[in-house]
């Protein structure tokens, strides 16, 4: 028994250490981000809102910033409608290569980005399309349908399926059904999803940095002052960032876990 | 449950197609955007490392001279066998490392604890992955904190950066959250009973492990591990950052030629090598996740 809790103990103490990696460059990106040294390391410097002031000042920066949430919320509009729509096809309906269907939608996150990328600026320019904030929007829209057609599938699934007959029934038509049944009832799903879009398109940077050309986003910025050299303003963008993908995730998650958890009632 | 409505309800289930302008609205706006924006690009990709570029122009044509060129390269073979060599590193510490976390949040933890621990492995995969990578370059750099930490205790300092260790902890950031779900989820779906026997049959903690909850996670365990490949063999960040790139994987490659070189149709040819690898190697994932064959599924 006592060795039982010794191995508990261990155990735990593992999982802690593995969080501490897991949330170490998050924690570290903050704290340095109000850090007044060139190169940040321990000890710490003094506290200094520099990188922030610098930032502030920057107009690319605030122009990417701006591009960064035409792109995001115009994407996850798109992905989420799109997810919906697949997501109640594969629910309500069986039809003729269905399977097919469900990959060409599904497929796009298993392959790497950098690929995507690739075909995304030849393919957009071969069409007309590059260098143009639609062209970023259409490829994150591909990439992050699939997570709003999972988000909406589970909701789905819990879903009564007497529940549409019986609107039907009452003289609904199948618009006004969707309208007044299902969508109500997947709310919660729809907007978990949007987050989670957003968020997702928020932080891509292979395929903007490929296919944004001048307009860039915020990512598509801090990889390019990487490549230049250590500079932490790279953390102050960085915290921006994080709280922003960080809020959008939890809301998700929020909305995520009230209905798992009527849904378990 | 009237008549009429459990009359629609079968014919909802039934195999009949129902066509009408609601189901097609339904269906077929994401076919032609799937089309547009991801059979269209690939399939041009496709077409791309057949064509030709002169006076740094691309000209559609049909040949093979961007293959040729691409496999007769040493650069590109050192590059391949090494891309793959540290993904399968990659995915083999991850799978190693996310384990005991893992059993100890299937099986040592409540519910609730689990329930949050998920809540919380989940917000770092969608969070910038760039800027925790530039954060890891500032900590393990050859005065960053993790040296300045263990110059306390007299040890280091030691490099990291622009070696394998960068990498596979670059790689390890984008996938260890990710496999730990996978696997605590998988584990923590397995039938408790199962396990309580193996243990009143006085088998050992280290056995049940090996003959009873590995192989019920099999599925599982596979999937988490081909996601894994899947991310590390097609990252460049990195590899690029943290690794030095001084052996660049292919996708540092297909950056290379792409950015640099205006080489479009040999970066398409990396591309190309890269998805049917990738698709081998998640095909015979998948076959082996799937197969019934395995010598302690009899129970």
């Amino acid at each position: 028994m006592t060795k039982d809790k010794f191995y508990n103990l261990i155990l735990k103490f593992y999982l802690f250490f593995i969080f501490v990696f897991i949330f170490t460059p998050i924690a570290f990106s903050i704290i340095f981000s109000f850090n007044s040294q060139r190169f940040p390391t321990i000890p710490l410097g003094n506290f200094s809102l520099e990188w922030y002031i610098k930032i502030f000042n920057d107009a690319e920066i605030w122009q990417a910033a701006i591009n960064s949430v035409i792109v995001s919320s115009i994407t996850c509009l798109i992905a989420t409608f799109l997810g919906f729509c697949t997501a109640y096809s594969d629910y309500r309906y069986r039809f003729k290569f269905k399977g097919i269907y469900l990959a060409l939608v599904l497929l796009p996150p298993t392959i790497p980005l950098i690929i995507l990328a690739l075909a995304m600026l030849a393919w957009l320019s071969k069409i007309g399309m590059s260098g143009q904030l639609w062209s970023i929007i259409c490829a994150h829209s591909v990439l992050t349908a699939p997570f709003a057609m999972a988000i909406i599938r589970l909701r789905l699934n819990q879903m009564d399926p007497d529940l549409e007959a019986a609107s039907w029934n009452l003289g609904g038509s199948e618009w006004a059904t969707m309208r007044n049944v299902i969508l109500p009832y997947c709310k919660p799903a729809i907007i978990s999803s949007l987050c989670l879009t957003a968020a997702v398109s928020f932080d891509e940077f292979a395929i903007s940095w490929f296919v944004s050309g001048l307009n860039k986003t915020v990512p598509v910025i801090i990889l390019e002052i990487v490549q230049g050299n250590i500079d932490p303003q790279v953390n102050a963008i960085g915290t921006f960032v994080f709280f922003t993908s960080i809020t959008l995730v939890i809301t998700a998650q929020i909305f995520f876990l009230t209905w798992q958890m009527k849904g378990k009632k | 449950m009237g008549g009429f409505n459990t009359a629609l309800f079968f014919d909802m289930k039934s195999n009949r197609e129902i066509i009408n302008l609601y189901s097609l609205t339904l269906r077929v706006p994401i076919i032609f955007w799937q089309l547009l924006f991801f059979v269209g690009p690939v399939l041009f990709m496709v077409a791309m490392s057949f064509f030709l570029v002169k006076n740094y122009r691309m000209m559609e044509a049909f040949e093979f001279i961007n293959w040729t060129k691409m496999f007769s390269k040493n650069y590109f073979w050192d590059s391949y066998w090494f891309t793959l060599f540290i993904a399968f590193i990659s995915t083999l510490l991850t799978m190693v490392i996310a384990f005991p976390a893992s059993f100890t949040l299937a099986f040592r933890v409540s519910e609730n604890f689990r329930r949050w621990a998920i809540f919380l492995l989940i917000i770092p995969f969608f969070t910038s992955y760039l800027v925790r990578t530039f954060s890891w370059y500032v900590i393990l750099a050859e005065k960053g904190v993790v040296n300045a930490l263990l110059s306390y205790i007299n040890l280091g300092p030691f490099i990291m950066l622009n070696t394998h260790i960068g990498t596979l902890v670059g790689y390890m950031t984008l996938t260890l959250p990710l496999v730990i779900i996978l696997q605590t989820v998988t584990m923590a779906n397995i039938d408790k009973n199962l396990i309580e026997a193996a243990y009143n049959l006085g088998c050992k903690p280290y056995f049940i492990i090996q003959r009873v909850i590995i192989p019920l996670s099999k599925t599982g365990f596979i999937i988490a591990a081909i996601f894994c490949f899947i991310l590390s063999f097609g990252d460049f960040v990195a590899p690029f950052y943290l690794g030095g790139s001084q052996e660049p994987t292919l996708p540092i490659l297909i950056l290379d030629t792409t950015k640099s070189g205006q080489q479009w149709p040999r970066a398409a040819v990396v591309a190309i090598v890269m998805m049917v690898t990738l698709f081998a190697i998640a095909f015979i994932g998948i076959m082996t996740a799937y197969s019934k064959s395995f010598k302690n599924d009899k129970r």
